[in-house]
């Protein structure tokens, strides 16, 4: 298994080498510095959310509900800074604390109760989505200071904030993942919870603490799209669980869990930014880009199910 | 509770429709409180109920069927939206009533028929080929429609939505038909059994001669159709088709399976249960809007109602020592 992780990740570059060709020779705007930092500006909040979602996934689970926490953290956010007066960073972390706190919701009622992580992220999404819109009866939030406005649209060395938010969180799951015991334990959760179980390993524990990461990722996603967007609405982040799902279902990352990584799941992200971005440069509109996205999902697990069966 | 159930040899229809019963009893009591409005017990009201849960118990018959095969599927809002658009432009093209009715649901079945051959045949699981149907299905129709309402839709075709035969609503009469139809399928034939089958163990079900994937995808093709006929009712009240139709459906399809009482796990529940889930989810929908509680609360009370559902079953399945 883990000599198969690298050719894999190796595939996927080769795949995009070959997507960026190609978009290349559709549109002569696309091989260019501004919009590759473009892609993947626009890439970074879904980004934050898919390296929590890989976990998820490598545990065997899922997590539908991210979008609605995006949706629930930002208007938190929003609201707190608006109504309660406090400051944009208090306000800020508050809305970390409530993402990762539906988070905990999420794990709890997976572990405590024994409830599919479908079925109760299915739920959750319309839950949480439920909250976002009633407490803040559908309205949208401006006007937020500058300084805060620098998280999601200023540059340190060129390169755009959210990107070292994201490179950072990248570095920092991959390391936890890999190095670490905690990470050996998430990968044996997910290959074979009983015989980890009877390994001493703390599943229940375990699971609540990467559903709580979840939602944590989410929330700090939706501070970031708040800044990046400079509005706080709660229908943000509709959707953004499908991107998170294909970027690390693509990436290899397997859906019956023990296998993958994050660094497939950022070549993945990259080629969904890209193929959106040559195609929106080509002029195809975005519903028929929603239509590729889900395609290219349905196909790429259908490949690697069909060379798996050709294997044997 | 385990010594109580060996000294019945006889299952009684508490025993048997226990689940089915409580769910019943839940929504007698939400008509008794929301009752209290004025106008919500008037004749017309609840026949209004019963004529708008009609799509939704049609698709959750479906969905019961798939749940109990132990499967999922979050596409049927897109599949929807798709069959809806299919009967709008079959109904403005001047074709005869029975092609209205049939055209949805062969899309429906074709559609079902995609997502099972990936479910059963290449083993994917259904969480991702429903997901990526889902987008798919949603892009390619506003895609196609250019995010335009179909509208001019002939009076012929609101005659399904509208009409009536000997008092009672066409959508209720399909409903009805459809919630009987597969409650036989589900309990009195080979394939309803062997539905059971493999969501209770597909494994053994295989050892027992059953073929897994042949069941599997048939029951995606039967959920389609349905979803098409579903699609029809719910297109042919309104006046216009929207591209927009049905978001959000499929989780209300979902839920009204659920709540009542079909396991998540598959293998257990039947559609009886998913008709009555499906009502309860529509009187409570109305009675919200009777109470003038807002609608964007909505949500969160179908999700919290399905967490209640799932957390009391799992928490009686445990007492039950299964």
């Amino acid at each position: 298994m883990r000599v198969r992780l690298p050719r894999r990740e190796a595939v996927l570059l080769i795949l995009l080498a070959v997507e960026m060709a190609a978009m290349q020779s559709l549109s002569p705007l696309f091989l260019t510095a501004d919009n590759l930092i473009e892609v993947v500006r626009q890439s970074a909040e879904i980004g934050l959310i898919a390296l929590a979602m890989t976990l998820v996934i490598i545990t065997a689970g899922i997590d539908l509900s991210v979008g609605s926490v995006v949706g629930l953290s930002i208007m938190v956010m929003g609201m707190l800074w608006e109504d309660a007066g406090l400051p944009i960073a208090v306000s800020a972390l508050l809305a970390l604390l409530a993402g990762t706190l539906c988070g905990v919701f999420n794990g709890a009622l997976i572990t405590a109760v024994g409830i599919p992580p479908l079925i109760v992220t299915l739920a959750t999404m319309a839950g949480f989505r439920g909250i976002a819109l009633g407490m803040s009866q559908a309205r949208s939030i401006r006007n937020f200071p500058e300084g805060f406005l620098w998280l999601g649209q200023g540059y340190v060395l060129g390169i755009p904030v959210q990107v070292w938010v994201l490179a950072v969180c990248a570095l920092l799951f991959h390391i936890a993942l890999t190095r670490t015991a905690w990470g050996r334990s998430v990968f044996s959760i997910g290959a074979n919870e009983p015989a980890a179980r009877l390994s001493g390993i703390a599943v229940n524990r375990l699971k609540r603490q990467v559903y709580a990461l979840s939602g944590f990722m989410s929330a700090l996603s939706a501070v970031v799209y708040a800044a990046h967007v400079s509005v706080a609405k709660p229908d943000a982040g509709l959707g953004f669980e499908l991107t998170a799902i294909t970027a690390v279902v693509l990436g290899g990352t397997a859906v019956s869990g023990g296998e993958g990584g994050v660094l497939g799941t950022l070549i993945a992200l990259l080629m969904v930014g890209f193929l959106r971005s040559g195609l929106t440069l080509a002029r195809v509109p975005s519903e028929a880009q929603d239509m590729m996205v889900g395609l290219l999902l349905i196909l790429v697990v259908a490949i690697d199910r069909w060379s798996r069966k050709e294997k044997g | 509770m385990t010594s109580e159930r060996i000294s019945s040899p006889r299952p009684t229809a508490w025993r048997q429709y226990g689940r089915e019963m409580s769910v019943g009893v839940f929504l007698l009591l939400l008509l008794a409180y929301f009752g209290t409005t004025p106008g919500f017990l008037q004749a017309s009201n609840l026949r209004d109920i019963l004529i708008n849960a009609a799509p939704l118990t049609i698709a959750a018959c479906g969905m019961s069927m798939v749940i109990i095969a132990g499967m999922i599927d979050i596409s049927a809002g897109s599949v929807l939206a798709v069959c809806a658009v299919v009967a709008g432009l079959t109904a403005k093209s001047g074709a005869p009533l029975a092609l209205i009715v049939l055209l949805p649901m062969l899309a429906g079945a074709a559609i079902g028929a995609v997502n099972g051959w990936l479910v059963a045949y290449l083993r994917i699981p259904a969480i991702i080929v429903t997901l990526g149907m889902m987008s798919v299905l949603r892009g390619g129709i506003i895609w196609y429609t250019r995010g335009e309402w179909i509208g001019n839709l002939p009076p012929s075709f609101s005659a399904v939505g509208r009409g009536e035969v000997g008092g009672i609503p066409v959508p209720v009469l399909l409903a009805m038909g459809v919630v009987l139809l597969t409650a036989l399928l589900l309990a009195r034939t080979p394939l309803g059994r062997h539905i059971y089958a493999v969501g209770g163990n597909p494994v053994a079900a295989g050892r027992m001669g059953i073929s897994v994937r042949r069941v599997l995808w048939l029951v995606f093709v039967l959920h389609g159709a349905l979803l098409g006929l579903s699609a029809l009712v719910y297109a042919s009240r309104f006046s216009v088709i929207q591209s927009n139709a049905g978001a959000g459906f499929e989780l209300l399809a979902i839920s009204a399976v659920v709540v009542g009482g079909v396991n998540i796990f598959g293998g257990q529940g039947t559609v009886w249960g998913s008709a009555v889930g499906a009502l309860l989810l529509q009187v409570i929908s109305t009675g919200l809007i009777f109470r003038r509680v807002s609608e964007y609360w909505a949500p969160s009370v179908q999700g919290a109602l399905v967490l209640l559902a799932v957390v009391a079953d799992a928490l009686r399945t445990r007492r039950l020592g299964r």
